[in-house]
């Protein structure tokens, strides 16, 4: 139940299109400034999801990465700019948040998840963003917030193609594993150099995922429960996909086999333990 | 005729091609029939063991093949075969 606490002048003002809007109003905007969201990367798709967070008065934003800025970011990045190339991420991150939104209680955490640190940084949160799009962080969030029974939005990209999905597997709705079971191993791993992001994609990808974030926590509509949407770009189309419980999820299936949080390997010849491998989308 | 439909990464096997229509029955069937026609699409969806890869998915319609019976899947003429391979920007497999 959200306080019932009253606006400042200035919060009527900034949050107007908000609470004339039915599905949000009063209550709901009271909800979302007493929400808690972990975003995990402030890359590609974790700045539109941040910044829409932000802007929409989310309470808390916690994000999650270790990384720097680097100039090859700012092709899609907007979190980052020119100016920020070489400081930490979470910082940067940080500093744009707070100045679209002085209400949002930002809390940058520079520090690299894995099995030791993702339900510790995890726990405090309502939903858990996923923006981070490489396969190790993938599963242990995946794994993590099912353990903690909590909501985990997830975005992904490549080239010109994005998918959504939000998973909610402790109430027996699926996860990440119920699509695919295993990561690929790194191994196999053709060329990393035939990949590429267009820039504009997590924009799309990463703005969908706030909007469902901020769906789920104002239990507005239909959620992305259960469903699985694929962006191409390249025809710009949208399509959907059924993604219901696997039964033979090795996590949340019947007779489960992941009973604990798993570093893997990570991808394109950079070791999994690697800063520079951490939260790269 | 049954059709794949092909996601960006893969369509440098399928010469830029979106959709692939193949004569099949059965999904094993028209996988054989989509890699005979270019090669190289049933090392990306199949194991050693001809079983779909974990980290591949193929959907018959809306529906994950790997949920219902699997490469034994019937398939027709108006049915379109996804191919759903999990990607991560900047990574891609298989």
């Amino acid at each position: 139940m959200a306080p019932a606490r009253s606006f400042t002048p200035d919060q009527v003002s900034r949050y107007a299109r908000h609470l004339i809007l039915p599905e949000v109003g009063g209550a709901g905007q009271r909800k979302l400034l007493s929400s808690s969201v972990l975003l995990l990367g402030a890359g590609g798709l974790g700045s539109p999801a941040a910044m829409y967070l932000a802007a929409a008065g989310v309470g808390k934003i916690g994000i999650v990465d270790f990384d720097t800025v680097d100039a090859s970011n700012l092709q899609r990045q907007l979190l980052h700019g020119t100016k920020d190339i070489g400081r930490l991420k979470v910082e940067s991150a940080a500093e744009t948040l707070r100045n679209l939104n002085p209400d949002v209680d930002v809390v940058p955490i520079s520090e690299h998840l894995n099995s030791e640190t993702a339900m510790r940084i995890f726990a405090p949160y309502d939903v858990i963003v996923d923006g981070t799009d490489n396969f190790p962080t993938r599963y242990l969030a995946n794994d993590a917030a099912h353990f903690l029974a909590k909501p985990l939005v997830h975005g992904s990209i490549l080239r010109f193609e994005g998918r959504l999905a939000l998973f909610d597997s402790a109430k027996g709705t699926g996860c990440y594993r119920c699509l695919f079971p295993e990561p690929p191993p790194p191994g196999e791993v053709q060329s990393c150099a035939e990949a590429g992001v267009f820039g504009v994609l997590p924009g799309i990808i990463g703005s969908m995922m706030a909007f469902e974030t901020i769906k789920y926590l104002l239990n507005i509509g239909r959620s992305m429960i259960g469903r699985y949407l694929l962006f191409e770009g390249e025809d710009m189309t949208f399509r959907e996909l059924k993604l219901p419980h696997n039964k033979a999820c090795p996590l949340c299936g019947e007779h489960p086999t992941v009973t604990g949080l798993i570093d893997y390997e990570a991808w394109c010849g950079t070791p999994a333990m690697e800063p520079s491998q951490a939260q790269a989308s | 005729m049954p059709q794949f439909r092909i996601p960006g990464p893969l369509r440098r096997l399928s010469d830029g091609q979106i959709t692939v229509a193949v004569e099949a029955s059965d999904l094993e069937s028209a996988i054989e029939a989509l890699d005979a026609r270019y090669p190289g699409f049933r090392d990306r969806l199949l194991d050693d063991k001809g079983e779909l890869r974990q980290f591949v998915n193929v959907y018959l319609n809306d529906e994950d093949v790997r949920l219902g019976p699997g490469l034994k899947a019937k398939v027709t003429e108006k049915d379109e075969i996804s191919i759903v391979p999990a990607v991560a920007g900047g990574a891609f497999q298989p």
